[in-house]
């Protein structure tokens, strides 16, 4: 206030109004009170304009949800051929498990979508578009915003919280490709339609715990694109507990237990004669999975220096019957099967100066026990099956990325990958990931 | 499903609990809005800032010890105009709290109460990482902490109406003692005047305006970009033309930058305290500004 009256008696001073000479009378003071109360209020809207004009424009225009596009591209130079990419030691997902291709080609393109719907709820659509010109939703929920006692509810497609990395989309992850766990416990990303309740304390520790249950439409439930049948097809458990130690470093660490019972959940493989053959599964899978992360950054400022760890183990263990040839090529045979695998990946990813970022990442696959009857039993031999024969995949990957903003990122990676029993694949990957259009937040 | 509610009910009795004495749980972005809250709701609220000084708000993790104590706040300050598009978004809605959300009353922008700068004309991300609402670092002109102080003010108000005549009282008494100080601290910024400024990043741009200083560049070639080595040599034959007085930075930016150009041009680099805890007399927001104007007033001589 002081401020203003000051302002408005510079005013009136520089208009020429007779401020002290004139002024004696009582009708001219009462005058000039009046004068000034005017400019005082002239000058309070002139500023309530300024603070309403320096706002945001409105319009129809103004409610249009956030919009953002990935956009990604890739150049592969691998000494195996992609098309024939397999893990040895474990049953094929049927996900988009495979390193991208030889040569230059387009990775997925995503298109997010994002907004408030109302004050109860938030929209996302997240849709990736392939290089073959097929588009997928890849996530589309609504979340509650109005639930409070740190309860939130998400509904729709989504991205399963089973591990750390699982939710995050590919385009914010520090290599180009998941890890052969995720590839071969997950279908490289699980991704379910259904619904997930989570809950964060109150407490200054955070801790989470939260319960999915969605259709089963994707591996490990089977078959590809869900049971015909009322209820759940999955069900996940996850609880989270994280903090900061000192000033710079926070921590994460996760649990998740995924239980589906998969139907008919089918992959190719070839017998012992060189005959393409399509085997079954059904009985019940069920995952473990455990995660940790430790961030440090100078007090917690990553602008220049940063280090990140990140590790995952999951352990599986699936208990049913296995149908030999379902398609009758060279006999269908049903039979009794159970497994016990685990598999694990530990990365360090450092940001050494601004924007130069390096990386390592070791995977480590444990094909444990996989029994199956009727190989137990003498009726097929083991080489009728040889993508389950025991074998131990493992793979080094380094890289080195450059990230001149934060919409824009280079990434050069190589890795010597032995997912393969019977050859090294050496693959050297150089790749942009670029962010247009809204500013997108990205998960601890 | 039960049973996993009632064990997480269970174990988080033996976690730490929140401080549940104070009636208002507060949760600012920035030192700054927490030393306004505590000044304005002394014993009735309990802060908790996200950031410290050396902290670029810009960029920061959305870290589970944050989630954490947004789930519990009643009120969340931050300067907004996108300032922390980055991570705040998703802080909301991970945290299962309906106080603080965007249109609720616990969800405070201290920006929407100013009069905003540098409004881009153009909004496109070749020209940096801009902020299409105008430049949310509000909080370097003094004039706008009363603004802001005004509206927390009735905003705590609102949320805690029993406690009404406590924030009233001394919601008056910040200002006054805010009046008096931004009198002497228009007469201690007098020199000021005039006076060329080269900034790390456009945080200043409310001060300088306050001061009636001059920015004649900054060491980033656009906001949100670091310094490049083209840029400083272009920057370093600018300074040997047309010297600026005066080279400043944050407590978050990297001294490097500003030291080079220093070394190069001979023009004094000081470090700013920026915010509350930026300096050692930056203790408070009068602190602040003391130590702003003097550091500055120092190279002067």
């Amino acid at each position: 206030m002081l401020n203003k009256n000051a302002a408005a008696f510079a005013v009136a001073a520089a208009l020429g109004l007779p401020c002290h000479a004139g002024a004696q009378t009582q009708e001219e003071l009462r005058d000039l009170r009046e004068q000034v109360k005017q400019l005082d209020k002239r000058v309070t809207d002139a500023e309530q304009a300024a603070i309403q004009a320096s706002n945001r424009p409105a319009g129809e225009n103004a409610l249009n949800p956030a919009v953002s596009l990935i956009l990604n591209g890739i150049y592969g130079n691998l000494s195996q051929d992609p098309a024939n990419f397999k893990i040895n030691g474990f049953v094929p997902t049927g996900g988009e498990v495979a390193p991208p291709d030889r040569g230059l080609s387009l990775g997925e393109s995503e298109l997010a979508i994002a907004a408030n719907i109302d004050h109860y709820f938030r929209g996302t659509g997240i849709f990736s578009i392939s290089s073959e010109d097929t588009i997928s939703v890849e996530e589309a929920y609504i979340q509650t915003l109005a639930l409070s006692h740190g309860f939130t509810i998400k509904a729709g497609r989504f991205f399963s919280a089973v591990g750390y990395q699982n939710p995050i989309h590919a385009h914010a992850w520090d290599f180009t490709d998941a890890p052969l766990a995720n590839k071969v416990f997950l279908g490289n990303q699980l991704s379910d339609d259904g619904i997930q309740l989570k809950w964060v304390a109150p407490t200054i520790l955070y801790f989470d715990v939260g319960v999915e249950v969605g259709r089963g439409r994707n591996f490990p439930a089977g078959p590809a694109g869900g049971r015909d049948k009322n209820g759940f097809g999955s069900g996940n458990f996850f609880t989270h507990v994280g903090g900061d130690f000192g000033t710079g470093t926070a921590w994460q660490l996760g649990a998740a237990y995924l239980t589906t019972s998969p139907q008919d959940r089918a992959y190719d493989d070839v017998d012992s004669t060189g005959t393409p053959v399509t085997n079954s599964f059904t009985g019940t899978s069920k995952l473990w999975a455990l995660d940790g992360i430790l961030k440090w950054a100078p007090n917690f400022n990553p602008t220049e220096t940063s280090f990140k760890l990140q590790g995952e183990y999951f352990h599986r263990k699936e208990n049913g019957d296995l149908t030999f040839d379902t398609a009758g090529a060279v006999g269908t045979r049903p039979g009794g099967y159970g497994s016990a695998q685990s598999g694990w990946y530990l990365q360090g990813v450092y940001q050494f100066v601004p924007l130069w970022r390096v990386g390592y990442r070791y995977d480590r696959l444990n094909a444990g026990t996989t029994n199956i009857a009727l190989v137990d039993s003498g009726a097929l031999p083991a080489a009728d099956f040889p993508i389950l024969a025991k074998y131990n995949p493992t793979r080094n990957t380094v890289m080195v990325d450059w990230s001149p903003s934060e919409f824009s990122r280079v990434r050069l990676q190589y890795a010597q990958d032995k997912s393969r029993s019977d050859a090294t694949d050496n693959q050297v990957f150089l790749q942009y990931i670029v962010s247009l259009g809204a500013h997108g937040a990205h998960k601890f | 499903m039960k049973s996993i509610l009632k064990f997480a009910a269970a174990s988080s009795l033996a976690l730490v609990a929140l401080p549940a004495a104070a009636a208002l749980n507060v949760f600012t972005c920035e030192p700054e809005w927490a030393a306004l809250a505590q000044e304005i709701g002394g014993d009735k609220v309990a802060v908790y800032s996200a950031t410290t000084a050396p902290q670029d708000p810009h960029r920061i993790e959305a870290r589970p010890s944050l989630i954490a104590r947004i789930r519990s706040a009643d009120l969340l300050i931050c300067s907004g105009s996108e300032l922390e598009i980055g991570w705040i978004p998703l802080l909301l809605t991970q945290s299962g709290n309906d106080k603080i959300q965007l249109g609720s009353p616990g969800n405070f922008e201290a920006s929407q109460y100013v009069a905003k700068l540098e409004i881009p004309k153009v909004i496109d991300r070749a020209l940096g990482d801009i902020h299409p609402g105008g430049n949310p670092h509000v909080h370097t002109d003094p004039r706008n902490i009363a603004k802001i102080a005004a509206a927390l003010e009735d905003r705590l108000v609102q949320l805690d109406p029993g406690n009404a005549d406590t924030y009233r009282s001394r919601g008056k008494s910040f200002l006054d003692r805010w009046q008096s100080a931004l009198a002497r601290w228009e007469k201690e910024a007098a020199p000021l005047k005039g006076v060329s400024i080269v900034v790390y990043h456009m945080d200043f741009s409310y001060f300088i305006n306050w001061s009636g200083m001059r920015e004649v560049g900054s060491l980033e070639p656009k906001p949100g970009i670091p310094p490049t080595p083209t840029h400083l040599a272009e920057l370093v034959d600018q300074m040997k033309r047309a010297p600026a007085k005066v080279i400043v930075y944050s407590p978050y930016n990297s001294p490097q930058a500003a030291e080079f150009l220093s070394s190069r041009t001979g023009i004094p680099a000081v470090m700013m305290p920026f915010t509350v805890g930026g300096t050692d007399k930056a203790k408070d927001l009068f602190g602040l500004f003391d130590d702003t104007i003097q550091r500055l007033l120092g190279v002067l001589k």
